[in-house]
């Protein structure tokens, strides 16, 4: 009796607790969907392994679609039937429920490995679309994963939903006393781990093209420092620590050197390290700040803020000859410029009269675009797909995420009820 | 008798532990970060002009126009006082402090802090402090006094905290 007594007091915690960690998350509210979002219908998926599935993998993959903005899914509970194979379909009956789209599918579990197959059918065409196989090592990412395949099947673009996020948190408890969190978690909000966690200022977090490596400034007896640290393994090393600034660190595209600002020589100036030999190159000589340097594409270039002409702009500088280009001519102050992986569009932080937006810059058509429109948004970071931009935000006089499309059109909040959210990094392609 | 074996209810204990000390870490986090309203903490008082040295080196804390790092002229009496007093003791030492407000970027806002900072050092240095006392450390926007979304906030913030580590008046 007394053991079964335990057992239920147990039960009852692990509830709660559970509870209270979900509560933890970030959440989802798409604020601004596309006008024309695609009406689209995903049907649970059958488990085929013994036992009871530990999750609902289509509630997943919905919500990843959700999320996109781009396509509106049907509750499941909407639903006239729950077809798992094509011979169940009724195109009719989803039809009449208004859906473009279909997606049907099983799954399983291996030794550990989880398997879904799945098909997609154009429901007014009344036809099979795609029919895929997707594996990942837990449900989540099998879900994640196969959202981004139904994502590519219908827009053309490779889904960004099997990634991560990387944040900073901070609370704030009185005056000098804060504690700083920077935690990794799926591109959902889900699966939240610290990475590190300090009462001094913590940083400028950015990942490694491997998508496992990450780099950030964190403050450690009053003064900053520059850090690699393994996500998987939690191993960090400190890269510089010199007299001075150490911050804005960013990987190349080839994952052996970061671009830095270090103050060492008297002034903000942006320099390259290598990580492994450490040997450092100084890339610019100015009397004006210039930091937040960012790799275009192809690593042949920087681009990085300078106020070199009175307030800060962006440019970009040459690695091989040194020639700087000024880019941004609209507003008076564009900072924190990073590149689309297709080298076409710039995002970063603009003012022009009131506050401080997020805009997208055409390298080709020259046009400029603000994307938000509330007062203090900043730290943009591009989906790896280019599609999306995460950003800080303010919501009630506190700091969330929130996710804006390249065009504009598509808004979505990811509020969380801890602290104060900041300095989102969208990780590379995991898949 | 119960469906759980010894093995399954350790397993359970040991997520419920770790969830445990994930959730009691979480509630430490119910602090009023609330609507957006000013909490001012006052600083420094700036209303007793021409009061004795002593009171003029109580005061640390100089302030900035936005994206700007020169010393205001409402700055130069402070930072006087301070210089002649690291000029009459040579063993007192101070960190300066350069602090931003919370508009445009961390990295850009830290080097503007690190400016500020810097011109509070230039002007010591060439009032009377010497180099060895003087040590700078920007945190750009990161430790606001005033927590406010508004200029009369922003304006507390953009500031030079002289802290001192030793010898201090």
């Amino acid at each position: 009796m007394l053991n079964r007594a335990f057992i239920k007091i147990v039960l009852f915690w692990a509830a709660f607790a559970l509870a209270t960690f979900a509560h933890a998350e970030l959440r989802i509210e798409v604020s601004k969907g596309a006008d024309n979002a695609t009406p689209i219908a995903v049907v649970p998926f059958a488990w085929e392994s013994g036992g009871r599935a530990s999750d609902e993998i289509s509630t997943i993959i919905s919500a990843d679609l959700y999320r996109s903005g781009m396509f509106k899914p049907l509750a499941r509970s909407d639903m006239l039937s729950w077809p798992t194979r094509a011979d169940q379909v009724f195109f009719r009956d989803w039809k009449a429920l208004g859906m473009e789209y279909l997606v049907i599918g099983r799954w399983s579990n291996a030794g550990g490995k989880y398997t879904a197959s799945f098909e997609i059918f154009d429901v007014l065409a009344g036809r099979t679309m795609k029919s895929a196989t997707a594996s990942a090592s837990n449900p989540r990412w099998l879900a994640h994963y196969t959202a981004d395949l139904i994502f590519e099947a219908l827009t053309g673009i490779k889904g960004a939903f099997a990634t991560r996020l990387l944040y900073v948190t901070m609370e704030r408890h009185g005056p000098r006393n804060q504690r700083y969190r920077l935690l990794v978690s799926d591109s959902d909000g889900y699966n939240e781990k610290v990475i590190r966690d300090s009462k001094e200022p913590i940083l400028s977090p950015s990942w490694a093209p491997n998508g496992r490596h990450i780099t950030y400034v964190a403050f450690q007896h009053s003064h900053p420092g520059i850090y690699i640290q393994d996500t998987m393994t939690g191993s960090a090393q400190r890269i510089t620590s010199f007299p001075g600034l150490n911050g804005a660190p960013r990987f190349s595209p080839d994952g052996q050197k970061l671009a830095l600002t270090l103050s060492k020589d008297g002034n903000p100036e942006i320099y390259v390290v290598d990580t492994r030999t450490r040997a450092l190159q100084r890339v610019t000589s100015h009397f004006a700040i210039d930091t937040e340097a960012n790799w275009s594409p192809d690593g042949g270039s920087l681009i990085y803020t300078s106020d070199r002409s009175g307030g800060p702009q962006i440019y970009r500088q040459s690695l091989a000859t040194g020639a700087v280009e000024r880019l941004t001519f609209d507003g008076n102050y564009n900072a924190r410029a990073s590149m689309t992986p297709d080298g076409r569009f710039l995002a970063m932080v603009h003012q022009d009269s009131g506050g401080f937006q997020i805009a997208v810059q055409d390298l080709e058509r020259g046009s400029f675009n603000v994307l938000t429109d509330t007062p203090l948004d900043e730290s943009p970071s591009i989906a790896p797909n280019g599609t999306m931009v995460i950003y800080a935000t303010l919501e009630r006089g506190r700091g969330v995420l929130g996710v804006v499309s390249i065009d504009g059109r598509v808004k979505v909040r990811l509020p969380s009820s801890v602290g104060e959210v900041r300095e989102p990094a969208w990780s590379p392609f995991m898949f | 008798m119960s469906i759980f074996n010894r093995g399954h209810l350790f397993g359970l204990i040991a997520a419920v532990a770790i969830a445990g000390c994930s959730s009691s870490a979480e509630d430490t986090t119910a602090v009023d970060e609330g609507a957006g309203t000013a909490v001012v903490a006052p600083v420094t008082s700036t209303t007793d002009t021409g009061a004795s040295t002593s009171s003029i080196l109580s005061q640390r804390v100089v302030y900035f126009d936005f994206d700007k790092s020169a010393v205001r002229a409402d700055a130069y009496e402070i930072l006087q006082a301070h210089a002649q007093y690291l000029s009459s003791h040579a063993g007192a030492r101070i960190r300066i402090e350069g602090h931003a407000d919370e508009r445009g970027t961390r990295e850009y806002n830290m080097a503007l802090g690190e400016r500020r900072a810097k011109a509070v050092q230039s002007f010591l240095n060439a009032n009377g402090a010497g180099a060895g006392q003087l040590e700078v450390v920007s945190y750009g926007e990161e430790n606001p006094i005033a927590l406010g979304h508004d200029e009369a906030s922003w304006a507390q913030n953009r500031r030079s905290e002289l802290v001192y580590t030793s010898e201090a008046p």
